[in-house]
């Protein structure tokens, strides 16, 4: 159902990381991530070091979610695509296969048309990808094996006991 | 929802502080990231009004520390308590793993708390959880007013089915550890049962 578990395995982390890779060099990008809708940050590329990577994708998220609320007031389904221009850098939101976030924040050495093009073919490829993952969850949570399943009691106590 | 990630070796969970307006949700979140190492906490974010209401969310990401190999990461939220703001209180709710619902711990906000639990209820159910299903404990604070109701009060009114409650006093630091810990541990209790949200 709508809620299951989103698990990130390395295959999938790799070949999401090929895309954000390639879109990063095809549009001159600063920096590429992809959020979940609930604020997690999934994967990301480019000049991340001096960025705040984890408020920024919670922020992302809320934005979606404030901006998925004025759509259906005005009788849209979603905005797919949110754009922010700064002075120097721009913020080029997209909605990926209803379920993931993709953000390119870029400067002049990019263009909006390069990015919106560009964009558009790689949440197409992310799509196929999270569809795929999201079966292979949905499939190994149907088999009953939670990946915690190990966990014991014992530990979740070790991680209070300071 | 749970988010687990397998090459960052993370798990990520959302839990989210509920309740009425002025009744100390950003306050437990300033005194968290106040007392937690810099290694351990990223930075707190507060979308608030000019009055220091919150407007959208406080934002707080925090490391627990290691399970078998995976850093344990919470994403601490609080809603606004203003009954007016109902729309962002849903939106926060979305895939949430565990809540703490704040309580006022002042006679004259027991509607108040009880309005907020309400509202609660009806919010989660809209996203298919409830609240019998969920992660879930109480925070009676502000027990250091001498308005404060008593305690047996307070559980008959806000607790009929005795999850775990904390008093505390937010401005000050007491009891707001504790809860956080037990609802994170019945976070993690249910991340093992394979439920996940
Ligand atoms: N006396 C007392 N005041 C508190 C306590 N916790 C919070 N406050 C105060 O209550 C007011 C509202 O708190 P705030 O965290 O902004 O409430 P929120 O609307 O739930 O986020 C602030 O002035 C706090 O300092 C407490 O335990 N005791
Ligand atoms: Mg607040």
């Amino acid at each position: 159902m709508s809620f299951s578990q989103l698990i990130l395995y390395e295959e999938e982390f790799h070949k999401i990381n090929d895309v954000l890779t390639k879109l990063y060099s095809e549009t001159n990008a600063k920096v590429i991530f992809l959020v979940d809708r609930n604020g997690q940050l999934i994967a990301n590329t480019g000049e991340t070091e001096n960025l705040d990577t984890t408020s920024l994708a919670s922020l992302t998220a809320g934005n979606i979610a404030a901006t998925g609320s004025m759509a259906k007031l005005l009788g849209e389904k979603e905005f797919t695509i949110i754009f922010h221009e700064g002075y120097r850098d721009n913020i080029y939101i997209s909605i990926v296969g209803r379920r993931v976030i993709m953000v390119v924040i870029f400067d002049e050495r990019s263009s909006l048309g390069l990015v919106r093009l560009r964009a558009k073919k790689s949440g197409d490829d992310l799509t196929k990808i999270f569809d795929d993952l999201l079966n292979k969850v949905d499939s190994k949570t149907e088999e009953g094996v939670s990946p915690f399943a190990e966990i014991t009691d014992d530990d979740i106590d070790k991680l209070f006991s300071e | 929802m749970s988010f687990i990630n397998y090459p960052a070796r993370e798990i990520n969970c959302k839990i989210v502080y509920y309740g009425p307006g002025l009744c100390g949700k950003t306050t437990n979140l300033q005194f968290i990231y106040k007392k937690t190492n810099p290694d351990a906490k990223g930075k707190m974010i507060s979308l608030a009004t000019e009055t220091e209401r919150t407007l959208f969310f406080d934002f707080l990401p925090l490391s627990l520390g290691e399970i078998r190999g995976f850093k344990t990461r919470f994403h601490l939220y609080t809603v606004p308590g203003q009954v007016f703001y109902d729309a962002s209180r849903k939106l926060i709710l979305k895939g949430v793993d565990g809540i703490i619902f704040v309580a006022d711990s002042q006679i004259e906000r027991m509607e108040a708390n009880v309005e907020s639990i309400e509202n609660l209820k009806i919010n989660l159910i809209e996203q298919g959880y409830s609240l019998d299903s969920i992660p879930y404990v109480i925070q009676y604070n502000k027990r250091d007013l001498p308005n404060a109701a008593p305690i047996e009060e307070m559980r008959k009114l806000l607790n009929p089915n005795g999850v775990p409650e904390f008093e505390s006093v937010a401005s000050e630091g007491p009891g707001v550890f504790e809860t956080l810990k037990s609802v994170a541990k019945l976070v993690l209790v249910e991340l093992k049962k394979g439920g996940g949200g």
